[in-house]
């Protein structure tokens, strides 16, 4: 539209796409291939240049990487599917509501704008073992001191991280859901009461069919972002066993450069399977609402 | 209305406790409220003492820049996307998605020795460049979605008009996808204000943002002063939601 250059549909077309996808592939796909090729021996900070697949085997070898992914895929599983299922109750019980208000959409949207670090430092604030929480338990006179307050931060199982993505991401599906649930209406479930179906049958076999493509393609998002987000379980985890991200970054950042393309590698797969989820995740909406776009959209 | 409830919570009782903790003097334990209150922490924030009015500015001007630019780049790419078919185009959405859906560490680190290379690492620009990964895919997603909610036939009828190609834009295509487009650039401005590790990587440390002085204090151990920076920080990001949200007229 913009260019008065006559040309071909097919060369203006990927003209216009080329800004973006430019900066994707310069930076993004540009970004992993050297990420790929360092991990694989080239361009070393130690100078040396030639392929080996030495840093994943020392991977495989590594029992912090074993802890760190068996942490990651649980906490990112479990926040997916308590969030989700939060998600769906709240989303479930707003419906009236959003229907009539715009407030409702509004006050979802401020847990999903704030910061994930700042989000995070005001857990720590009531989850801490001086924290609210506990000085409430001292009260009542289930405690004595701090140390008796069980961990939730900087603790073995990440419960404090766990709480924090249930509280970023439960909004985040919710909002989806009910977006999902606007474009809907509710004829159907009207529909199944008119013929004599129960709450629990439309529940199950009505409306839960029907949100079920926003639920699920979100849920995707959420787990594929946890599983690689860093910042949350920076400030709230403990340093072994740390997610992946984390585990990826102290290495990076170790002092000692040949521990560089071993952090890469860990980061490279990491990226891998999220990519795979991504991936997934557009066969599945694609499945689900046979739409030629993401339900993100 | 429990869920109403619910929703409320978990707006506002992050924020009141952000505040309520960085206004409390000599909260130790046990206390359950505040002994004293204090403006200490505020005051230091906002004193030249702290980074924090320089990595204020430097947070506005890396997300604003990243902003401009990301919406620069994918308002091209989703016309495109939103309204043709063509061989190719499953590929170029997944090459789209990937970058929003996957962590940038691994992109990161990869750039980082890219960059390093270019002299762009410990600057404002390399700094920009490395959130565009992140943000360039939302927008052009959002923006994808705008525009397949608009008929392109309604260009076409302006043009056939007589209306030149600014005017359309200007009169037709761009009050259609105000909203959307809204929406790309809070999005795009979100990313990049909140992005820690990617400008730890890539600014060296050098270029101080909100959230690297912040997380500084959230370890360093005055909660006081680490609650006030939080609501500096997450202050910006909700008005550009809230803002966002009440300038659109439906829902989503």
């Amino acid at each position: 539209m913009k260019l008065r250059i006559p040309m071909k549909p097919a060369a203006r077309r990927w003209l216009m796409l080329s800004p973006a996808l430019g900066v994707i592939g310069v930076l993004f796909v540009g970004g992993l291939a050297l990420a790929a090729a360092q991990s694989f021996g080239y361009f070393a900070p130690t100078g040396e240049n030639a392929f080996t697949l030495r840093h994943y085997a020392a991977l495989s070898d590594d029992r912090e990487v074993y802890a760190s992914l068996w942490l990651t895929l649980k906490l990112a599983t479990l926040a997916t599917v308590i969030s989700a299922i939060c998600a769906l109750a709240l989303a479930l019980g707003l419906r009236e509501f959003a229907r009539r208000s715009r407030a409702v959409n509004m006050l979802l949207q401020i847990p999903l704008s704030v910061p994930h670090l700042a989000m995070a430092g005001a857990l720590i604030t009531v989850i801490a073992p001086s924290g609210l929480l506990a000085r409430a338990a001292y009260v009542i006179g289930l405690i004595r001191q701090p140390a008796d307050f069980p961990a939730l931060i900087n603790d073995r199982y990440g419960a404090g991280i766990l709480l924090a993505y249930v509280l970023k991401e439960t909004p985040f599906i919710a909002l989806m859901t009910l977006a999902l649930l606007a474009r809907l209406g509710d004829e159907y479930e009207q529909a199944a009461r008119v013929l004599g179906a129960s709450a629990w049958q439309r529940f199950r076999h009505v409306t839960l069919p029907l949100v079920a493509p926003a639920v699920v393609s979100s849920s995707l998002i959420v787990f594929a972002f946890i599983f690689g987000a860093f910042e949350t379980p920076f400030i709230l985890g403990r340093p072994y066993p740390a997610m992946l991200s984390v585990v990826a970054q102290q290495r990076y950042l170790d002092v000692n450069l040949a521990a560089r393309p071993g952090a890469i590698a860990l980061a490279v797969i990491s990226a891998l399977l999220t990519a795979a989820l991504a991936w997934a995740y557009l066969r599945l909406t694609r499945a689900f609402i046979g739409l030629e776009r993401p339900f993100i959209l | 209305m429990a869920a109403l409830l619910a929703i409320g919570g978990l707006a506002a009782i992050p924020l009141i406790l952000l505040a309520l903790r960085s206004l409390a003097q000599a909260w130790y334990w046990p206390a359950l409220s505040p002994p004293a209150w204090s403006v200490r922490a505020w005051r230091y924030i906002f004193s030249g003492a702290a980074d924090v009015l320089p990595a204020l500015g430097a947070s506005s001007v890396i997300a604003l820049t990243v902003t401009l630019l990301a919406v620069a780049v994918a308002l091209p790419a989703a016309r495109v996307l939103a309204w043709q078919e063509f061989r190719g185009k499953h590929a170029a959405l997944f090459a789209l998605l990937a970058p929003a859906l996957t962590p940038p560490l691994a992109a990161t680190m990869g750039a980082h020795a890219l960059f390093l290379r270019y002299g762009l690492t410990d600057t404002t620009l390399g700094v920009v460049l490395i959130h565009l990964i992140s943000a360039v895919p939302y927008a052009t997603l959002m923006l994808t979605g705008s525009f397949s909610r608009l008929d392109p036939d309604y260009e076409a009828q302006a043009r056939t008009l007589g209306a030149r190609a600014f005017d359309v834009w200007l009169r037709v295509t761009f009050p259609a996808i105000a909203p959307g487009l809204a929406v790309a650039a809070s999005f795009a401005f979100l990313i990049s204000w909140s992005q820690y590790l990617t400008t730890l990587l890539i600014g060296g440390g050098r270029i101080l943002t909100l959230p690297l002085i912040l997380v500084g204090f959230q370890r360093g151990g005055d909660e006081a002063i680490a609650a006030a920076l939080s609501l500096v920080f997450l202050a910006p990001a909700a008005i550009v939601a809230f803002s966002v949200a009440r300038f659109l007229k439906e829902g989503k």
